[in-house]
């Protein structure tokens, strides 16, 4: 199967369903004519014309509420966040207007719309640009939240956010942008708010999303040396949440780590234990762990920074924790 | 478009609906009092004139979106008034079936896209409308609401800049009443001509007596006509005024009763029912008829919001998502 890079996968998605649909078009800063701030959109202006790549200036607040406008009005718009930490200037479009739309008006108006862009830290960025807003959208009902960990991934579920009637906020990562992978060249879409386990094993499971995840891998290979097989569950999707393969899990290895690179409190983690702990109870045999940011904005300088960010040595040692291992 | 004249029926047509309007607007006050209707609610009284110019300046599928003072514009652009009432009410006949209230009407057969409660949150939805019409090759214009407080929120000026830029088919309304919420236009910024704003962004932009009809009417169609034949947007500020409070709660303890008496004497339903008078377009009696019709209107909407029932407490869950097995979480 022919390998490409994570950033041509979110490009082979948007331009597929652009051929598809005339009513799709991507708005946002430098994704056009600069290519995207992250080369996401290499080559659409070209293909698509400034009708359907939209350059704007920096004002998210109004090409977002612009954008679901258009959405109430026939079109399927696909909106860039350079980052989602720039989103928070837009959030009151996305969280009051696009997430509350169908339900205000009594189910009236669809808004069919995509908000991507990456999320989380990508190096020594501070404070502003290292934020992971994923459990923050996904309190939010109406919204639908989906945050892949690969090139396969990627374009199977931004074509199922293109298409769905739904909001869909859909979160990457600069730091997996030159990732590659396996993608087939026929078309395909991948269901959302399926989970998919990424490793089988049965003495821990692992839940985690995004590029972190990179971190469980790594975790995993180590801990196989010692005999100890993680099973890794990459949600995928974080609202809504696939709990039965939690469950399912954890219900076959017992033991049950958390790892998300967000703030703890009140996060996926969190949810995600409370609903462990409500559906399979009799099933612990340790206490739920979870690996997360430290509770504190992210900090500028490299060890530090390594202290704030979720540590491959905390995830082994959390591990062995919920088996009683040192 | 061609512009209307403004004939007899136009007069008589703009009793009737303001009429109606305020007679709604005086019910839906009773009828908090007696608590059948709940929440906020944010009444049109005395702003009448502004709707009645705009709704005769629109053509077939022209588009309206507004801010939380929506009761009467929907039934301006054909929406049951009964089913608005319903929505007032909170019943499972209303607009949005119970889940919107007072703040949130819509219906999208009649093209009002809402109904918005965060101030100036609409302002955005507004030129987007506009940006879906224009992409998609539609001769249509959307009438883009909002209130004097609204226009100093930043998704105004980042939405003038854009819809500039883009060339949109959009007017931006302001309804300067005078006060947001309790707040004098003297105390919201170092200036009080609203329109100026368009300067900035070099649109075409002007101030326009709200309390008449006819005058609302010439600058709309302008603006309007504007936008249709691609020459972008426009901003103006209709000076009106509203007689009652911001809110049912509000004390009304930022202005005077003399006020509120100067701008009455102006009211745009007085004033087209003298034109109707002056010009005999109409006998007493004829108008008598039409007063009663507008009475037994809103007692039918009364009728029909009382016997309509809660919708099932379940549908809480329906309607959220286009999805319709969405796994809501309920445990």
């Amino acid at each position: 199967m022919r390998t490409i890079q994570f950033r041509e996968a979110v490009c082979e998605a948007m331009s597929e369903e652009m051929r598809r649909d005339e009513h799709v078009y991507l708005m946002g800063e430098e994704v056009a004519e600069y290519n995207g701030a992250y080369k996401a959109s290499k080559g659409m202006l070209d293909e698509f014309g400034s009708k359907r790549v939209i350059d704007t200036p920096i004002a998210e607040l109004g090409f977002t509420g612009i954008s679901v406008g258009a959405a109430m009005n026939g079109l399927r718009p696909i909106v860039e966040f350079m980052t989602f930490n720039f989103s928070m200037v837009a959030i009151d479009q996305i969280i009051n207007n696009a997430a509350k739309m169908k339900q205000m008006s009594g189910g009236q108006f669809n808004i069919p719309i995509v908000f991507r862009g990456p999320t989380a830290s990508a190096g020594q960025l501070a404070a502003t640009h290292s934020q992971a807003f994923e459990s923050w959208y996904a309190n939010c009902p109406g919204l639908k939240v989906i945050v892949p960990s690969n090139p396969y991934d990627c374009k199977g579920l931004l074509k199922a956010a293109i298409r769905d009637n739904d909001p869909v906020i859909f979160m990457e990562s600069e730091q997996m942008y030159g990732d590659k992978g396996e993608v087939p060249d026929g078309e395909y879409i991948l269901p959302i708010g399926v989970a998919d386990i990424k490793r089988a094993g049965s003495d821990v499971t692992i839940v985690t999303f995004g590029k972190i995840i990179k971190v469980a891998f790594e975790a995993a290979e180590i801990l196989a040396k010692e005999g100890i097989e993680v099973e890794i569950i990459d949600l995928r999707t974080v609202r809504p949440i696939d709990y039965d393969a939690v469950i399912k899990s954890v219900k076959k290895t017992n033991r049950l780590v958390c790892l998300e690179e967000a703030w703890p409190l009140g996060n996926i983690s969190t949810e995600i234990t409370y609903m462990v702990q409500q559906h399979a109870f009799d099933y612990l045999d340790a206490p739920i762990k979870r690996i997360c940011t430290a509770d504190t904005p992210a900090p500028y300088s490299p060890t530090m920074l390594a202290e704030w960010m979720p540590k491959l040595e905390d995830l082994i040692a959390a591990v062995k924790a919920t088996m009683y291992k040192n | 478009m061609a512009k209307k004249r403004i004939t007899k029926e136009v007069y008589l047509k703009w009793y009737e609906d303001m009429l109606l309007w305020r007679k709604f607007e005086d019910m839906c006050a009773g009828l908090y009092i007696q608590q059948k209707i709940r929440g906020f609610l944010h009444l049109y009284n005395g702003q009448e004139a502004v709707l009645a110019g705009a709704l005769l300046a629109m053509e077939k599928g022209d588009k309206m979106i507004t801010a939380y003072r929506n009761h009467v514009q929907p039934i301006g652009l054909g929406v049951d008034p009964r089913k608005v009432m319903a929505e007032l009410m909170g019943k499972k006949d209303g607009t949005s079936h119970g889940k919107g209230g007072s703040m949130h009407i819509f219906s999208k057969e009649h093209h009002f896209y809402g109904g918005h409660g965060i101030v100036g949150g609409q302002i955005p939805l507004g030129a987007g409308l506009a940006f879906a019409d224009k992409y998609q090759g539609n001769k249509n214009v959307t009438l883009t609401y909002m209130g004097d407080g609204a226009i100093r929120q930043g998704a105004f000026h980042e939405t003038a800049n854009l819809a500039m830029l883009w060339n949109l088919p959009v007017v931006f309304i302001v309804e300067n009443n005078g006060y947001a919420m309790g707040t004098s236009v003297e105390r919201t910024a170092n200036h009080t001509d609203i329109w100026k704003l368009g300067l900035g962004y070099e649109m075409p932009c002007k101030p326009v007596d709200g309390m008449t009809p006819e005058v609302v009417y010439d600058a709309m169609h302008e603006a309007m006509e504007r936008a249709r034949k691609g020459g972008g947007p426009t901003l103006l500020e209709i000076r009106t005024y509203r007689y009652k409070g911001h809110s049912m709660s509000d004390a009304q303890h930022y202005r005077t009763k003399d006020e509120v008496k100067e701008y009455q004497k102006k009211d745009p339903i007085t004033h087209v029912l003298d034109v109707i008078k002056s010009k005999k377009y109409a006998s007493e009696k004829e108008v008598k008829k039409i007063d009663d019709r507008v009475k037994a209107l809103v007692a039918e909407c009364v009728a029909f919001g009382e016997k309509s029932e809660f919708a099932p407490a379940d549908w809480v869950y329906k309607g959220v998502y286009a999805q319709e097995d969405y796994p809501f979480i309920t445990d």
